[in-house]
């Protein structure tokens, strides 16, 4: 079997010097169903298992219970809202099928739109294509509203991939995380459809002054007759949100009336458990903290920056707790964990190789600034309700600054080791 | 007692300033800190309770005598038997230098503690294995001309003084040239029985330095000294600050030195002598504190040398490593280092003034049916040692380790320096999925692999590349596998972009290629970090 393919593959080769693209193309695609066939050339004979592929994909693994629960939550959210199937199991197979119809898409666009422009400068260069995107890929979903237009998500990643990554050279060159440049631009550039109250949760449409249930052909025809006829419970347009339904997250009710506000809504065990409406993947903590826990067992993410996060967390949200001169500044500072993305952003961020500080002092630096501001931001900034990717992307480009001071601070112990050892 | 009351005290403080706050705030906050309340003074107790236990133990112990020796009697641990492993006891009043960096790449195929019947009839000095020899070494043989072991081969061009002499007695047969008349190889077929030429033997006690050195390049042993920085050949005009020799090695299926060196304790000994006199400083000796007892070896044992021991994994074994935390090498310093191996033959030259230069083989790899060690003089016919065994073009023989070793062909010869053979498995073949679901054991530094996991489980490995070329991404991997107070990531991108100043700076002085070989082995974009380390050397060598 494997020999077959292998073969097939082998006799499929398109020729280098005709059709360029299509052979950078195959080879993208050949390396990664087959590890090639080099051998070592000078330097070391034998080589560690672990490389770029492997690496990034057990970033994607980390992510898997996140795309779970994120695929539910759409469902759930937009049901909760409706007033209907509010237990877990309830409705289970409209919650998961209207999640996959809305996730799905904003996966496929996200991953042929930055994957497409990785091909494309890949060939022009002329080398390999590289695995960056990978991640990036995988990570894009999970930051965006669930009903975000595709055609806006297409622009922000192209933008994301070809300003922010190609422009300074490819994978292992960018300043900023890819992921979030692409939803900073979102957020710069279309505002209104990933910040305010009205668009955490998807299939809402406003008819004549009310909310209301409004599908698209795909989920009422084709489903719906299928779900018929199984004898389940179908999908209704045109049902009203219940009396005084808002969409509005726990980190904008924060910012308007404080803990009181997001108590009166949600309970802290509901945020912790992801029941929320908010970004696709980093609502459910638990499942964000498995993803961290497995990235820090296996030593793929670096345990400084986030530990340093939590602390940079933890001291300012003790400091605006002293200060209590908001509403926002009330909110116990344990309970920041659970609202809004602090974990994912910890965990899937911040701890990005490439754009975070490269030196281990560098890195504790960098993640207790970015716990710091980042939460400067969310309880201060009556316009930014959420600070992590403001924060992450600020500290991404102090980074090399960290670091230069870092290896300064280390040559100066050097020097002066070397001298106290001469004298000795 | 002090300790209990002290606890007591800071505790209690610490509960009435709780107790306080709690009293003062309100809803949430004070469901918070009640609980809160609760754990701590759960915990009170149960630390009041294991406390007392603790000391009835200690009292108990000292009753009926078992206290003694510093053994520490008690329901709890000391905080310094919780961090760090306990030194053994032969390791108590020695210098140690313990490492956790570092890592052993876990290999089948490792020396067996045997000796092999070889015969080796060719034998070739190869001008290439030298390092900063001039380009054209001057020659002073010719084809047929009969050598004895010792006899001068040729000599660098820039130190006419210095020989490279013959490592066996026998004809000179053949002068393999390359490009621009560069000399490749030159062979010689062994005799039956080894006629030595003979050299006065200097008096250790009463002779100079200077005539030392003279003794030493004449009879072409000075080469067996490298001089740091560079990992060069000596200069002969300089006097080096000290001399650092390892007496282990670390490297995937390196020789047990111990047993190579049996039944040499007196020319160990004596070669030391003369080092110490070489250097204007001490000759030190790095010596291996991995094992839990002390292994009688013949190293211990030297007088008139600096010991320290080193207790971590590999390159912890690495003579840069160990002078580093003995005492690193500053840009304006030169120091010598010499194997274990090749102080037995300058030792066996001042006591019977012959020169050689016979040493242990280890001769590695899983995929022989005969691993073990072969006694040979250096320079030795690969196809003569492996004459035994099949290797295939599906196989790589390496002359060293498969770190920093170097490939030969089987028509090649061992390489100066090296004590070492390996042969492993090519691995050119396609891999279904092979970065993701690896069907055979690798070795990783990376626990995402289950070998790994479960504490490195030996792999016959093969020379796959496994995976392609990448920029730098990772970062922080490379500190964990180099036991120095070094930042390699930076110096690597320094000499990318050429700093000089900066490479200066980080410290490429104190390092060779073997140091960053295992960087380089577990470096996940597959840099060539030991040619990117030579070619940041070149460059300061060149400033001058």
């Amino acid at each position: 079997m494997k020999n077959s393919l292998l073969s097939f593959f082998l006799k499929i080769e398109p020729d280098k010097k005709k059709s360029p693209f299509l052979h950078t193309l195959y080879d993208g695609f050949f390396t990664f169903a087959f590890t090639p066939d080099h051998v070592t050339k000078g330097g070391v004979h034998v080589r560690d298992g672990m490389d770029l592929k492997r690496l990034m994909f057990h970033v994607v693994i980390a992510l898997q219970l996140c795309y779970l629960f994120g695929t539910y939550n759409i469902g759930q959210q937009h049901f909760s809202a409706l007033g209907m199937y509010e237990g877990f199991l309830e409705g289970f197979h409209l919650k998961i099928f209207y999640g996959l119809v809305q996730i799905l898409p904003l996966f496929v666009v996200a991953n042929v739109v930055g994957l497409g422009i990785e091909f494309f400068y890949a060939y022009k260069k002329g080398h390999g294509i590289e695995e960056g995107f990978l991640v990036s890929g995988a990570l894009i979903p999970l930051v965006m509203p669930p009903a975000l237009p595709l055609w806006i998500l297409a622009i922000s990643v192209a933008f994301a991939v070809i300003i922010g990554k190609e422009a300074f050279g490819g994978t292992g060159m960018n300043v900023l995380n890819i992921a979030l440049l692409s939803r900073v631009f979102i957020f710069f550039a279309y505002p209104t459809t990933i910040s305010g109250d009205d668009v955490w949760v998807a299939g809402l449409e406003k008819v004549d002054g009310v909310w209301t249930a409004s599908y698209n052909f795909i989920v009422t025809g084709l489903f719906n007759p299928v779900f018929e006829s199984f004898g389940w419970a179908t999908y209704q347009n045109g049902i009203a949100v219940v009396d005084g339904y808002s969409g509005a997250t726990p980190l904008s009710l924060a910012a308007k009336g404080g803990w009181e506000a997001v108590t009166a809504r949600f309970t802290p065990e509901q945020m912790f458990w992801g029941n929320i409406p908010g970004s696709v993947g980093e609502t459910h903590k638990l499942f964000v903290i498995m993803g961290a826990g497995l990235l820090l067992y296996l030593g793929i993410a670096s345990w400084r920056i986030m530990l340093s996060m939590v602390l940079g967390l933890v001291v300012t949200g003790i400091l605006l707790n002293m200060w209590d001169a908001t509403p926002a500044m009330n909110v116990p500072w344990y309970y920041h964990f659970s609202m809004g993305s602090f974990l994912f952003a910890m965990a899937f961020m911040a701890t990005d190789p490439v754009t975070a500080a490269a030196t281990d002092r560098g890195k504790l630096i960098y993640g207790f600034f970015i716990g710091a501001i980042g939460l400067v931001i969310r309880v201060l900034n009556p316009a930014y309700p959420e600070g992590w990717m403001l924060a992450i992307l600020f500290m991404n480009v102090f980074a090399p600054l960290i670091d230069h001071f870092v290896v300064e601070g280390h040559i100066a112990k050097r020097k002066s080791r070397l001298t106290k050892l001469a004298n000795s | 007692m002090n300790r209990g009351k002290f606890l007591f005290l800071s505790l209690s403080l610490f509960l009435s300033s709780l107790t306080e706050v709690a009293a003062q705030s309100n809803g949430e906050g004070s469901q918070f800190l009640l609980n809160s309340l609760f754990v701590i003074a759960a915990l009170v107790f149960f630390a009041i309770v294991i406390q007392v236990s603790d000391n009835l133990m200690a009292i108990e112990a000292k009753r009926i005598g078992a206290d003694k020796d510093g053994n520490h009697f008690g329901l709890m641990p000391r905080f310094y038997e919780l961090v760090g492993s306990k030194l053994p006891a032969y390791l108590k009043d020695e210098k140690v230098i313990i490492s956790k960096k570092g890592f052993n790449i876990p290999l089948e195929g490792k020396a067996e503690a045997a000796n092999l019947e070889v015969s080796v009839y060719r034998f070739a000095l190869n001008p290439v294995n030298f390092k900063g020899i001039s380009p054209i070494p001057k020659v002073v043989v010719e084809i047929g001309d009969s050598v004895k072991a010792g006899d001068p081969i040729f000599y660098d061009k820039s130190q006419p003084d210095f020989i490279f002499s013959a490592p066996v007695s026998g004809e000179i047969v053949e002068i393999k040239r390359g490009e621009k008349r560069a000399i490749n190889e030159i062979v010689i077929l062994a005799d039956k029985t080894q006629q030595f030429k003979t050299f006065e033997k200097p008096n250790i006690a009463e002779a100079s330095r200077e005539e030392l050195v003279k003794s030493l390049a004449s009879s072409g042993l000075m080469t067996l000294f490298l001089q740091r920085p560079f990992n060069i050949l000596p200069q002969l005009d300089i006097v080096p600050r000290d001399i650092f020799i390892s007496t282990f090695d670390t490297a995937p299926l390196a020789p047990d030195l111990s047993y190579t060196m049996k039944g040499q304790e007196i020319a160990f000994q004596a070669g030391c002598e003369i080092l110490t006199k070489l250097t204007s400083g001490k000759v030190y000796l790095g010596l291996d504190g991995n094992g839990d007892s002390d292994a009688e070896s013949i190293f211990t044992g030297v007088s008139g040398v600096e010991k320290y021991y080193f207790r971590g994994k590999h390159p912890i074994g690495n003579v840069g490593v160990q002078i580093h935390h003995i005492k690193p090498i500053s840009p304006e310093d030169k120091i010598w280092t010499i194997n274990v191996q090749d102080v037995a033959i300058i030792g066996k030259f001042m006591l019977e003034g012959i020169v050689d230069q016979t040493r242990m083989l280890a001769i590695t790899g899983a995929e022989l049916n005969h691993t073990g060690y072969a006694k040979v003089p250096f320079g030795a016919s690969i196809s003569d040692l492996l004459s035994s065994e099949e290797v295939t073009a599906e196989h790589r023989i390496i002359s060293g380790d498969v770190l920093s070793g170097t490939e030969v062909s089987k028509e090649g010869f061992v390489g100066f320096y090296d004590d070492q053979v390996t042969v492993v498995a090519e691995g050119r073949n396609y891999e279904l999925f092979g970065w993701l679901l690896p069907l055979d054991m690798r070795p990783s530094v990376s626990k995402t692999f289950p070998g790994t996991l479960l504490g490195g489980v030996a792999s016959a490995a093969n020379t796959n590349s496994r995976g392609e070329k990448r920029a730098f991404v990772v970062t922080g991997e490379y500190d964990r596998l180099l036991p120095m107070d070094i930042l390699p990531q930076q110096l690597f991108k320094a000499i990318v972009v050429n700093d000089i100043e900066k490479m200066e700076n980080l410290g490429i002085h104190e390092l060779v290629e073997e140091d960053v070989a295992l960087c380089e082995f577990g470096c996940t974009s597959k840099q060539p970090l030991q040619s990117i380390l030579r070619s940041g050397l070149d460059v300061i060598k060149a400033e001058g």
